[in-house]
């Protein structure tokens, strides 16, 4: 918090006070207070600054400052092979490495038109309902968290997703930096016996949601606390090209699963969770909704999936004729695209991530203006923000 | 919203279930417990990867080595933390085995790219985790000797993805062998009917140049016909077989494979071993011709 110089009401200032503006008010003469929220506010999600403007507790601007993670990624994945960037692609969003991995996969695999083996796709669709199970689950208990409920919810939400992760880890040998699709298909296959490990965490889950929706759902508090929040007009969220669950529960029905039916998802049927009035509730409510569409998704996927190769035809060396791809999915936080250009060598000659958290952040000052500060670490838990990916 | 506060209550009989569910049924592993690491608990599945190490087959360690120090995962490896320089003998002349391997395991994340591109099944990731050191910066660099370990101590780690390896191993070496014998009659045809009709050619050739390209020539040079058997049968030379399939698909030669030439062409065998992988690149027979090189040396 800065405070360089307080205006005593009546008084004549003396100094001219740097970035404060003098408000009129009768009776009472105040100013601008500007807090520096962040780079290491518990509530900001990892490396993030909120320069605030605050007229008493009333959010009058706020400046999303990041940059504080940047860890050169896209400049990095441009002087060493398209393999090579793939563990990379992990610690974007490490909540979400399956999902990276896949959207990076497709934009590869587009550009050298290769296929995937059905086997492949149907466990990519599992890995990729997982890590939305994970991301959802563990958003829902930091957006709670920031509201006040310090830690039980939180813990309750950490719990499910170490069953998670211990399949992740089964399967592809690290819990969060899972590395484990390639171009053409996934590394390994599934070890004997995950299956039926999986089935056995993705029947439990719905108990658990229950009970979760049981602890939160009606909570008086988290109701008065949420709705009317930083609403996110349709509008609005077209036009700053926010995706993903965010979008959504402003009433706009877009799914990139339905939309690009990317891998093998024309196969499930599932439905596509939308809000009405797209403030904070709105966006916790459609979270905990495709949690449960992506049991159904997952139920089926394991029903289905077949026997069967797991890697295409992918070329030992892998180097794409020049053009340029774009590669998106639908991920757990919004639409993550992977644009890559080639020149004909075995390097990207351009590598871009479209993450989608640093896309979806940008309507927060929108979202926030009006509201309490107290509202605005609210808000920013309801965007669902990963700095690794926001900075890359 | 019946009563207000009621929300509240229910949630509260929750975690007052949850709380209390914790001392009854306290074994039940969809609850779970917390593993008790150092006494109980395996936490090594059957993918687990934390840091490379190097395998030895056998009984000695350096001989047994099967790293070639082809520096591909060198060149490979995402956050750059392996390096090597190969190792020369007494004559300058490169022997096919890394004199200085170091992996900088605070660095190393894990990822396993080095064990993919390894095209010897040299290098493959271990599960060991219990790294803590006194030095931060020396005792976290691992040189050859701490990373070298017995092929037995893999089967142990990784039973199912060194039988695996192993037998992918032994299908190669079977091979090549094949290979090597129809190439050495072959070879010995073709030397007998040079010999005879260009005797002043060979010898030429000899004095100049020592004794090792000639114990090279034979031995690299029959590797294009693995590809194309005809062609080469029909040219069985010299170079024109192993010139003639680049032109063929030049998108297939790489960064890699003209890294591979600049690197391999130090040693005065450069030469053959320097277009071998560019004709196969992409084709994924290039570690078969690799590896052949490097029984052709070892």
């Amino acid at each position: 918090m800065t405070m360089e110089s307080s205006v005593v009401a009546g008084s004549e200032p003396t100094v001219e006070p740097r970035g404060f503006e003098l408000i009129e008010r009768e009776g009472l003469e105040t100013n601008l207070l500007e807090v520096s929220m962040g780079p290491h506010h518990p509530s900001t999600h990892g490396v993030f600054r909120m320069d605030v403007k605050l007229d008493g507790e009333t959010v009058t601007e706020l400046r999303p400052v990041f940059g504080y993670l940047h860890r050169n990624h896209e400049k990095l994945a441009e002087d060493m092979g398209y393999l090579g960037s793939m563990p990379f692609t992990d610690r974007l969003d490490y909540f979400c490495s399956m999902t990276n991995n896949w959207a990076y996969a497709l934009a590869g695999e587009k550009m050298i038109d290769l296929e995937v083996p059905e086997r492949a796709e149907y466990v990519r669709v599992i890995m990729a309902e997982l890590t939305r199970l994970v991301n959802h689950i563990m958003l829902v208990g930091f957006f709670v968290n920031d509201l006040g409920a310090l830690g039980t919810p939180l813990l309750y939400a950490l719990r499910e997703r170490e069953k998670i992760l211990d399949l992740f880890e089964w399967a592809s040998g690290a819990r969060m930096m899972c590395n484990y699709m390639r171009f053409g298909g996934l590394r390994n296959d599934l070890p004997e016996g995950w299956l039926t490990k999986c089935r056995e965490v993705v029947d439990a889950f719905p108990y658990f949601l229950d009970e979760y929706e049981k602890l939160l759902v009606e909570n008086e508090i988290i109701l008065v606390r949420t709705q009317n929040v930083g609403v996110l007009k349709p509008e609005l969220a077209i036009n700053a090209g926010i995706t993903g669950p965010m979008l959504r529960a402003s009433g706009v029905n877009y799914d990139l699963r339905k939309v690009d039916a990317y891998g093998v998802y024309d196969r499930f049927p599932f439905r596509v969770p939308m809000g009405e009035v797209g403030d904070c509730y709105d966006r916790f409510m459609v979270r905990i909704l495709e949690m449960r569409e992506s049991i159904k998704i997952l139920r089926q996927a394991m029903d289905e999936l077949p026997e069967g190769p797991i890697m295409g035809e992918a070329p030992r060396v892998f180097k794409p004729p020049a053009g340029e791809i774009y590669g998106r999915i639908e991920g757990p936080k919004g639409e993550l695209g992977f644009y890559l250009v080639s020149d004909g060598t075995a390097k990207p000659y351009r590598y871009r991530v479209r993450p989608p958290s640093l896309v979806n952040l940008t309507v927060l000052e929108d979202l926030c203006l009006g509201h309490k500060v107290a509202d605005a670490v609210v808000i920013l838990g309801s965007v669902d923000i990963v700095l690794g990916e926001v900075d890359r | 919203m019946d009563l207000l506060g009621s929300g509240i209550f229910k949630g509260m009989a929750v975690t007052l279930k949850n709380f209390a569910m914790t001392y009854f049924d306290r074994g039940r592993k969809e609850r779970l417990p917390t593993v008790q690491y150092p006494e109980a608990g395996d936490t090594v599945t059957l993918f687990t990867r934390n840091f490379p190490f190097l395998i030895y087959d056998g009984e000695e360690e350096v001989d047994g080595m099967r790293c070639v120090a082809c520096q591909i995962c060198e060149r490979e490896c995402p956050p750059a933390c392996i390096y090597i320089v190969k190792e020369k003998d007494e004559n300058g002349k490169f022997v096919k085995r890394p004199k200085v391997f170091d992996i900088d395991v605070s660095v190393c994340m894990g990822c396993q790219i080095c064990v993919e591109v390894c095209p010897f099944d040299a290098i493959v990731m271990d599960s060991e985790f219990e790294y803590s050191k006194e030095d931060r910066f020396g005792d976290l660099l691992f040189n050859r000797d701490e990373l070298l370990k017995s092929n037995d101590y893999y089967h142990k780690i990784h039973p199912e993805e060194a039988q695996a390896r192993d037998a992918n191993l032994a299908a190669k070496k079977a091979a090549d062998e094949a290979k090597k014998k129809a190439r050495e009659e072959k070879a010995a045809a073709a030397a007998a009917a040079k010999a005879a009709a260009e005797k002043e050619a060979s010898e030429k050739k000899d004095s100049p140049e020592a004794s090792e390209p000639v114990a090279e020539e034979p031995k690299a040079e029959p590797a294009a016909p693995s590809e194309n058997h005809a062609k080469a049968e029909s040219e069985a030379k010299e170079k024109p077989a192993a010139e003639e399939t680049p032109v063929e698909e030049p998108a297939a030669a790489t960064d890699e494979t003209e890294d591979a030439k600049e690197e391999s062409s130090g040693g005065s065998e450069g030469k053959e071993t320097s277009e071998e992988p560019e004709e196969t690149a992409g084709s994924g027979e290039d570690d078969e011709k690799k590896a052949e090189e490097g029984e052709g040396v070892s």
